[in-house]
């Protein structure tokens, strides 16, 4: 399930109006996936460019794409491991230089967060758990409407049995950075 | 049991608009479902789909929109509640039928879904699907949210049944694919089983009954009409001399901003979710005393066009905008910012957009387009075809994940319309060429609408290639079954249809059906076909490794790697294939083991020999 998914399952947790988009289809075919989570009094699913209040991003790059979606109000969580592109990984496009940029996104935002989910995700038993690492981060260093027992509940009761274990120490390694 | 068929009342979901509108259908006790799957209404289907083992609900997945439709009205014509789902251009393949069936009309509830794809995130185009309503004189109703999609469904087969004419249920990607919280209704008993009652002055569109009919439907448009004026899904929030008239999510963008800009005082705002017939009247009665109004749409000014015709009709002289350069545009969707900057505007009212940060000065990304996935036999048919038919030859392509080889290096489309063009397309581009031309089609496609176009090319002798990429599933749209594939793996009885059969049951002479990860076959029989006169099918057999996987059929094969002491780095197996698995360390292109499925076809492409499978304990 979608990292966006889980957060809206703890909103409805928590008793907080929630609303999330997704563009469906194109994560398995490598291609851009963005969602969206809005909370408490509001009907829009999507959030527009400034306004943002957190950036939840799961690859470096990614982050920059999407700096448009920040302001100096914006808390931005990122992972810090890259996921090139198939063209930059032949040799036909530049991956930028990422701790330089953050170094510049950080002065323009009102936080930035990143981390190596990918190390703390195999740490906890599977890469594939990186996106329980992010939400740990992020229930850490965001200010949200729900709480970080809210988001476990979800996770436990969204996750099979046998990645569970996996998925709440994935939670709390990034809780604790 | 499947959550979406709890039969309590008063639960609270959190629920993907689709599966909202799945819900409010369960609840309106939806007896036949049909459809075919698209983006972004696929996940209707998807879910009766899921369920069918443990309800009496019928679902299937039928060959095309127009059939799917013709499956519905037969149900909804034997007094059964029907739904069936769409993409916005769906309803193209589905327009002949939708134009008489109005005329007909239903027995039992019939609701269409039709998901507008605004944007184009995953269509080949964006229209308006409202028009359709005009078009056909049938009712539309529009959602603004997941929650009230589900509610709306239910009372679209009332309405239905009370005019006893099918009802579009339009939504937009934002709707489909946005998750709210939905709490959940009784079940209503459901019906399955059905009486047709023969009835051939009513029921049989000749034309002496269908210049009856037509006079019928257009009295019940009348009353659709009254209904729209006093519907409950039509209503005003808000106050003030100046009013908004809104839509579906346009309506969550415009109370956000009326909020954020401390207007709902000063604003008030009709919003249209019973929009055709275009309630009149309502309208009239808004404009009267407004000092301006603002029409927020996606798309098309449907709206505003009917607003000011009714302005006009009741000679009032209110002030009414919409698309223009200044405000709104008919391209694309809008954002909650964009909405709220328009309408501080357009009723003068200051407003201070928060700034992005800057940058312009951060470094390029590199693009990450979607790409065929590693080890997809797609790449490995385009790859042989194009190496033998070459570069000058025309690709005709049509719509499916084989689309995505329209980028470098396989660049194999050159021209694509819609579901099925492939291959008429090829025919005349064929004739007027005077060259042999190669159409690329997948196996569900070519069911939808990729037979007539073969029987056409047969009959006219057309000189074209058919390269019919049968992958066993329906990929892009999420694995969802075909005639041609075979069913058993998902626990399913259905009728296999072999693509061959189809293909030699059209009359084409020069059959080959081959492996496509053997590429010398493979290429010797494309420039066998290439040099044939007249049609000739290739039929490309690999199952889509995703898929595999899914249903446990996924073989265990030993991963490749590239030798580096035997490699010379000539890169074909990056500048032509171009499979995603492989990457460069320094100058060394390797194959990530985690990507690399076996395939094989990266060792044949290497004129080196260079790639060779990991072997145990390396």
């Amino acid at each position: 399930m979608l990292a966006t998914g889980l957060i809206g399952e703890a909103a409805l947790i928590a008793g907080v109006n929630v609303n999330v988009s997704e563009i469906h289809g194109m994560a398995q075919r490598g291609g851009v996936v963005e969602s969206a989570v809005t909370m408490g009094d509001i009907m829009s699913p999507i959030v527009s460019d400034g306004e943002a209040d957190i950036l939840l991003s799961f690859e470096p790059s990614e982050t920059l794409r999407s700096g448009a979606k920040c302001s100096k109000l914006t808390t931005v969580i990122t992972n810090s491991h890259p996921l090139h592109p198939f063209t930059v990984a032949i040799g036909k496009g530049v991956y930028p230089d990422i701790e330089a940029a953050f170094e510049v996104m950080r002065g323009r935002v009102k936080k930035l967060f990143a981390i190596n989910a990918n190390a703390l995700a195999h740490e906890a038993g599977s890469v594939l758990s990186m996106n329980m690492v992010m939400l740990g981060a992020m229930a850490k260093h965001a200010e949200l409407p729900i709480t970080p027992n809210h988001l476990k509940q979800a996770i436990k009761e969204n996750t099979k049995a046998s990645f569970l274990d996996i998925n709440l120490k994935a939670f709390d390694l990034g809780y604790n950075t | 049991m499947n959550p979406i068929l709890i039969p309590e009342a008063g639960q609270k979901h959190l629920l993907l608009g689709n599966l909202a509108i799945a819900r409010g259908a369960i609840e309106a006790g939806v007896a036949f479902v049909t459809c075919y799957p698209g983006t972004p209404s696929s996940e209707i289907p998807d879910i009766f789909f899921q369920i069918e083992p443990e309800t009496d609900i019928y679902f299937e997945y039928s060959t095309n929109e127009k059939v799917a439709f013709e499956v519905g009205a037969g149900a909804a014509a034997s007094g059964i509640r029907t739904l069936v789902a769409m993409k916005h251009v769906g309803l193209n393949v589905a327009a002949d039928p939708l134009m008489t069936l109005a005329y007909l009309g239903v027995e039992g509830g019939m609701v269409i879904v039709v998901a507008d794809d605004v944007s184009l995130f995953s269509s080949q185009n964006e229209q308006d699907d409202r028009y359709y309503g005009k078009l056909s004189n049938l009712p539309i109703m529009e959602p603004s949210s997941p929650a009230e999609a589900k509610d709306m469904v239910k009372y679209a087969f009332d309405l239905s049944e009370e005019l006893k004419l099918p009802v579009i249920f339009r939504t937009t990607t934002r709707i489909n694919h946005s998750s709210g919280i939905v709490t959940f209704g009784a079940l209503k008993t459901r019906v399955t089983r059905g009486k047709f009652v023969k009835d051939p002055s009513k029921k049989v569109a000749i034309p002496a009954v269908s210049r009856v009919l037509h006079r019928i439907l257009l009295e019940k448009y009348d009353r659709a009409s009254d209904l729209a004026n006093s519907s409950d899904y039509n209503f005003i929030s808000g106050q003030g001399k100046w009013g908004i008239i809104t839509n579906g999510i346009s309506y969550a963008y415009t109370l956000d901003a009326l909020a954020d800009l401390n207007l709902r005082n000063q604003v008030a705002v009709l919003r249209l979710g019973f929009t055709h017939p275009f309630p009149k009247k309502l309208v009239q009665d808004f404009l009267r005393g407004k000092e301006k109004v603002l029409i927020v749409e996606e798309l098309e000014p449907y709206m505003e066009t009917e607003a000011k015709a009714a302005s006009y009709e009741a000679g009032l002289k209110t002030p009414i905008a919409g698309k223009s350069e200044e405000l709104f545009s008919r391209l694309y969707e809008f954002s909650p910012s964009m909405v709220r900057a328009k309408i501080a505007s357009y009723f003068g009212f200051p407003y201070q957009a928060i700034t992005p940060i800057e940058t312009s000065d951060l470094p390029d990304i590199p693009d990450r387009p979607p790409t065929l996935c590693a080890g997809c036999p797609h790449r490995t048919t385009l790859y042989s075809v194009k190496k033998i038919a070459g570069e000058d030859t025309i690709y005709p392509c049509d719509i499916g994940c084989y689309g995505l080889a329209y980028i470098p290096p396989l660049s194999a489309s050159d021209y694509s319309i819609c579901m099925g063009s492939s291959i008429s397309s090829a025919c005349g581009i064929s004739r007027t060429t005077g060259r042999k031309t190669v159409a690329f089609i997948g196996d569900s496609t070519f069911f939808h609408s990729g037979m007539t176009g073969l029987a056409d090319a047969v009959h006219n002798k057309h000189n074209i290639l058919v390269v019919l990429l049968d992958n066993g599933t329906t990929a892009m749209t999420g694995y969802q079954i075909n005639p041609g594939m075979d069913t058993e793996p998902l626990g399913r009885d259905k009728q296999r249809i072999k693509p061959e059969d189809v293909v030699r049951g059209l009359g084409v002479q020069d059959v080959h059906v081959i492996r496509p990860r053997n590429l010398k076959k493979t290429q010797e029989t494309v420039k066998a076909a290439m040099q044939y006169d007249g049609v000739s099918v290739i039929i490309s057999e690999e199952i889509c490794p995703l898929f595999a996987r899914r249903i446990g059929k996924f073989p265990k094969r030993p991963v490749f790697q590239v030798d580096q002491e035997r490699c010379k780095n000539h890169r074909d197996c990056i500048n032509y294939l171009a499979c995603p698995a492989f990457y460069l360390e320094g100058e060394n292109v390797m194959i990530n083991p985690d990507l690399c499925i076996g395939c094989a076809v990266c060792g044949q492409v290497c004129p080196e020999n260079a790639i060779r499978p990991v072997k145990k304990g390396e």
